[in-house]
């Protein structure tokens, strides 16, 4: 090629990155690697090793050691004897050595985002520009939060060890988002890569023991799913922090139940990219080219369906099909193309068939038409056109460059398309009316909201899922939230086991005139209803005294509570002074009838009066600080560096299911239900087992208080038995479980079906009057999930 | 409302030095839905010239076409007030040869007449430059309308217009009145624009839109989508005498509208941004913008244009580095 023939032609040429330095690295390891613990590598135990390629040309690029039992033993020992030390650093030693790591990060930037691009396949542009500069963000910004931790979180302590289990998408970045947050709380930290991408991050670990990070603290194992499950199985692991497939965080969240482990899981996404007719169209069309061409559309939370207005659809579909045109795929180390290679021949095939299914269900198939490298694994961007909510590929996720376009005719229509998906990770808005952008943003079931924009990321914001996109944030206050556990309740003991009740002693009243038979009944859609059953069971006092019949709840009862409470959704989007308002109606007619509970309490309890009078007082209480904290538990404005904000609203989870304990019949079920109702939740509960009447009495309460129907819900019975219908139920989002052992473990195995959110005790008792332990943000955390709505401005 | 029988109806064919003729745009009747239905997001628009430079790059031989074809689209320009005949005519010679022979000779362009797309100049330098350009392809533009705040009276700007054309201008570069935009005076702006085209009659008709003074890409957007209807044959961001001159975004707003212009009336309106483009690789970055969002056709000088009046002294340093290897000094290079 000459000057003048590209004088004539106007091409771009080949404008290849140098990779001797990467190369350079690779050989002076032999192209081989032990994993990293305690400060240096070691050989796997089993002399096993995994090959990984490099996607741009499918040759064999490293070995990488297959973990094994003994090596995750090793490094969960490391990271064991490193935390102590690690956490009595303190912050202030600890941000330091962040921001070392930050640092290094920086000083090899360009050696970190060719190994990147070399091993995953993605552009060099991206690795440069993106993941490298953010993974020091990360960094830098959680050093801050190091030297800041005992200031801001000083009732809370570090977690422990921490197992990270990372994808193949954004090795470094995702390293970078999961050991900046637990290294900085003082956690240690055991972390395994994908088999696919697992060099950065040993490189990683190598040089951030040569910038002087003590030994143990980041160990890095690598190997398959098999060693991932090792690590997520290892009893010395506090918590599992997993990126990946919904799929896997499944049996995570399964393997992991009832061990005490803490989890925090980002998984898949289908998220919707809606564009209104008064968007600026161009511009959306760049946004679909950054949501779904961007890392091959292996992203998590890529704008992978399209919603067009009616009356732009048209226009839209032309000038996409018309900015493909100029798109570049080739090789990742080429400074002059906008897509590299997908990861691995196993994705391209996942990719090719379902855009074939696509393609069989009635899609109309538009793909760029620039060439594509014809060795190694790539694949061209693509539209699928004229696709139905019922089409395979509207509903699972493609994980490639795959946009699927589908339209919508209303405001409402958009919202009710958008949601119409398992998953809830992200979702990005485009209208050039502020009023309409800004009303539907929050109407969105996503963690990550974008105006005008998409994919936008900082170490500021949170990033997390809402439904089956997991649980927990990454990212601000909220993702550093996530590696700390509360003082109060590292104390906590596990629940004596209550004396069975002693048989029904009956005593009538023989002639005289008896009391009106009060019979509760359970509680559901703001009605007094008979269980489905209509069975009922005795309720006794600690001597064996009949005190009354409580209804035998059974699943349909569930269900129907279920959907009582499904369907008062306009208690989320009251407004947060009429919640308080009624909260504090609550508390008021509570106090009317308080002679009257602490009766109760004391009979089905048989604590002294004074005691009861005092779980009655604590109550009002309790009613009166979730008043307050109705209007006060607020999201904060994060500061991105861009032009705009991102809001971090505090969103209602939707339907929790609660099961109560049986110490502190009432004060336990207000403390759990009011926490949740305050923050717009719905409410599903199951009182005590052994006494119930508190909880029945109070439906009293609630009907005399404004509480719209379906916003609390009480449900009797066999609590662990409702429990269980409760956790497998997929229509509920969060279940928490205060009572047994037993309980706690299958709440948390059952709920992935729907992967609900579960807080559960395992069994320690909770002081209900120690207000440090039980009231406030150390529950409404849990009783919210962050939502936040990027929001670019600029005119 | 105004028709589009008041501008030349006729199309006709440009000097091309490349591809196919390019019919002119011969304008059309004000459509005010075409203005109206206008969004532009700016935060978007950053993005997206934000992430070319990564996106695009070019090395090597290919750099060095990149960068002559950048000169053929030169409007190499001087408009200050300390202008004299003498100083037009040396900027005329540059224009002539803009490139040291043994470069010329060395990158393999020898005999190709390699020269820049235009002299500008103000009215008064008109007849000295084509006088001095007599004999090459060279058109001279003239800065008109009262330049560069364009406020003195339309009937003069109309003679302004007609004494350079007498005078031998090809190309008229125009100011537009900014209260008119800034007012949303839409019918005041085509038909100003309209009068200008008429008095132009075979020159062409450069607008410049002052971008700088206009603020909003919203304003910038409309202004074009209404001098391209009022039969524009260029639009050009900047003065060089705003605060602020050509910047990616305005351009990225303004090639938008030339799409979309094009789509609707098959008319490929040329582009000049101008002010501010002092560097090989900012030079580079417009290119890109033009080839990605308009097409190849849009790097030929019939469609593109740089005000600029130091670019081509970085242009020659970097031909000279990617000919000897060596990094090269403004001084070794002849000044226009």
């Amino acid at each position: 090629m000459s000057i003048a023939h590209y004088y004539e032609t106007m091409d771009y040429g080949p404008a290849p990155e140098a990779d001797g330095e990467a190369r350079v690295w690779l050989k002076r390891h032999e192209a081989t690697f032990g994993h990293f613990v305690s400060g240096k590598f070691v050989a796997p135990a089993s002399g096993k090793h995994l090959t990984t390629i490099e996607p741009a040309t499918g040759k064999a690029l490293a070995k990488i050691a297959q973990g094994a039992a003994a090596d995750v033993e090793a490094a969960v020992g490391a990271a064991r004897s490193a935390q102590a030390p690690w956490a009595k650093l303190g912050g202030h030693g600890r941000a330091r050595h962040l921001y070392a790591l930050a640092r290094m990060l920086q000083r090899h930037a360009r050696l970190f985002a060719v190994l990147e691009a070399i091993d995953n396949g993605k552009p060099i542009r991206e690795t440069r520009d993106l993941d490298v500069p953010l993974a020091a963000r990360h960094l830098l910004y959680h050093a801050g939060w190091a030297q800041l931790q005992e200031r801001e979180f000083a009732d809370h302590v570090p977690v422990g060890v921490i197992g990270q289990i990372i994808p193949w998408n954004f090795p470094l970045l995702m390293l970078a988002w999961k050991i900046a947050p637990a290294l900085a709380a003082g956690n240690t930290v055991v972390l395994k890569p994908a088999e696919f991408t697992s060099l950065t991050a040993l490189l990683f670990a190598e040089l951030a023991a040569e910038a002087g990070l003590p030994p143990g603290v980041l160990n890095v194992v690598t190997g398959d799913g098999a060693t991932g499950a090792l690590l997520v199985e290892n009893p010395g692991v506090d918590k599992i922090a997993f990126t990946g497939s919904t799929e896997v965080g499944r049996l995570i969240r399964q393997s992991t139940a009832g061990s005490g482990k803490s989890l925090t899981l980002e998984l898949g996404g289908k998220s919707p990219f809606i564009v209104f007719d008064d968007a600026d169209i161009d511009g959306a069309v760049e946004g679909v080219v950054d949501a779904i061409w961007f890392n091959q559309g292996q992203v998590c939370c890529a704008g992978s369906r399209l919603l067009l207005q009616e009356g732009i659809a048209e226009t839209f579909r032309k000038r996409l099909i018309r900015r493909m045109e100029t798109l570049r795929v080739g090789p990742p180390l080429d400074k002059a193309i906008d897509m590299g290679a997908v990861v691995a021949p196993v994705q391209l095939e996942r990719i090719k068939a379902l855009v074939e299914t696509g393609v069989k269900e009635g899609a109309e198939k538009y793909q760029a038409p620039g060439a594509i490298p014809s060795e190694g694994c790539f694949y061209p961007p693509t539209l699928l056109w004229n696709v139905h909510p019922s089409s395979t590929v509207a509903i699972e996720e493609i994980f490639g460059p795959v946009v699927v376009a589908m339209t919508f005719r209303t405001p409402d229509e958009a919202v009710m398309l958008a949601n119409n998906t398992r998953y809830g990770l992200a979702a990005s808005v485009w209208s050039e009316t502020i009023g309409l952008a800004l009303d539907i943003a929050p109407k969105l079931l996503a963690g990550v909201v974008w105006v005008n924009a998409t994919n936008l990321f900082d170490a500021s914001v949170g990033f997390g899922g809402y439904r089956e996109s997991g649980f927990g944030r990454e990212g601000g206050r909220e993702g550093l939230a996530e590696y700390l556990k509360p003082k109060a309740w590292i104390g906590r003991k596990a629940r004596a086991k209550l004396p069975p009740l002693p048989e029904t002693s009956t005593e009538g009243v023989g002639f005289g005139t008896p009391s009106i038979d009060r019979t509760a009944k359970l509680f559901v859609g703001g009605k007094q209803v008979r269980p489905d059953g209509n069975y009922s069971r005795s309720v006794l006092s600690p001597k064996g005294k009949h005190l009354g019949e409580a209804g035998e709840g059974n699943r349909k009862d569930i269900r129907n509570a279920v959907a009582a409470a499904r369907s008062a959704e306009a208690w989320a989007r009251a407004t947060a002074h009429n919640r308080a308002q009624i909260l504090y109606y609550l508390a008021e007619n509570l106090s009317a009838r308080g002679d009257e509970f602490a009766r109760r309490i004391g009979d089905m309890t048989g604590v002294s009066p004074a005691k009861a009078r005092a779980e009655v007082e604590a109550s009002i209480e309790r009613l009166f600080s979730y008043g307050a904290w109705a209007d006060k538990y607020e999201g904060t404005i994060h500061a991105p560096p861009l032009r705009g904000v991102a809001l971090a609203m505090h969103e209602p989870i939707g339907v929790v299911g609660v099961a109560c304990p049986d110490e502190a019949p009432l004060l336990g079920f207000i403390s759990l239900v009011a926490p949740l109702i305050a923050m717009g939740n719905r409410v599903v509960a199951v009182p005590s087992e052994r006494h119930p009447l508190a909880a029945t009495d109070f439906y009293q309460v609630l009907e005399t208080s404004d509480v719209p129907a379906g916003v609390v819900n009480i449900v009797t019975g066999e609590r662990d038995a409702l429990a269980r219908v409760l956790a497998e139920h997929d229509d509920i989002d969060a279940l928490w479980v205060f009572g047994s052992q037993e309980a706690s473990t299958v709440a948390e195995r059952l709920s992935v079906g729907n992967l609900k959110r579960t807080l559960v005790d395992h069994g320690l008792a909770l002081d209900w009057y120690d207000r440090a332990a039980s009231e406030g943000p150390i529950l409404l955390r849990h009783a919210v999930q962050v939502k936040n709505i990027w929001i670019p401005y600029g005119d | 409302m105004p028709n589009s029988s008041a501008v030349p109806a006729q199309p006709h064919a440009r000097d091309h030095n490349h591809t196919h003729p390019i019919a002119r745009n011969t304008g059309r009747a004000l459509e005010m839905d075409w203005v109206d239905e206008i969004r532009i997001n700016l935060s978007a628009a950053e993005r997206r010239v934000a992430s070319l430079p990564g996106r695009r790059t070019v090395k090597k031989d290919a750099q060095a076409a990149w960068l002559l074809k950048a000169i053929t689209c030169i409007d190499l320009t001087t408009l200050n007030g300390d202008d004299t005949t003498e100083r037009v005519k040396r900027l005329c010679a540059k224009a002539r040869a803009p490139l040291r022979t043994d470069l010329v000779e060395a990158l393999g362009f020898a005999g190709r007449g390699l020269h820049t797309g235009a002299i500008c100049v103000y009215h008064r330098f008109v007849a000295t430059a084509v006088e001095a350009l007599d004999g090459s392809d060279i058109p001279v533009a003239a800065v008109s309308t009262g330049f560069p705040a364009g406020l003195i009276p339309h009937d003069l700007k109309l003679k302004e217009i007609e004494a350079s054309v007498r005078d031998g201008a090809q190309e008229i570069d125009i100011v537009i009145t900014r209260e008119h935009v800034l007012t949303r005076d839409w019918r005041a702006l085509y038909a100003e624009v309209r009068d200008f085209r008429a008095a132009c009659g075979d020159a062409h008709l450069k607008t410049i839109l002052a971008t700088g003074d206009l603020k909003t890409l919203r304003n910038v957007a409309k202004a074009s989508m209404v001098c391209m209807m009022a039969g524009a044959d260029f639009i050009k961001t900047s003065t060089g005498k705003e605060g602020v001159n050509a910047t990616l975004p305005v351009t990225l707003a303004m090639l938008r509208m030339i799409r979309l212009y094009e789509e609707r009336t098959g008319f490929k309106i040329g582009f000049k941004p101008a002010g501010g483009i002092s560097t090989a690789k900012d030079v580079l970055n417009y290119q890109f913008l033009m080839k990605e969002e308009l097409g190849r056709d849009w790097l030929e000088p019939d469609l593109f244009r740089i005000g600029a009046s130091s670019l081509l002294a970085d242009i020659e340093r970097q031909l000279e580095h990617h000919v000897t290897g060596r990094y090269s000094a403004f001084n070794r290079h002849a000044v226009g």
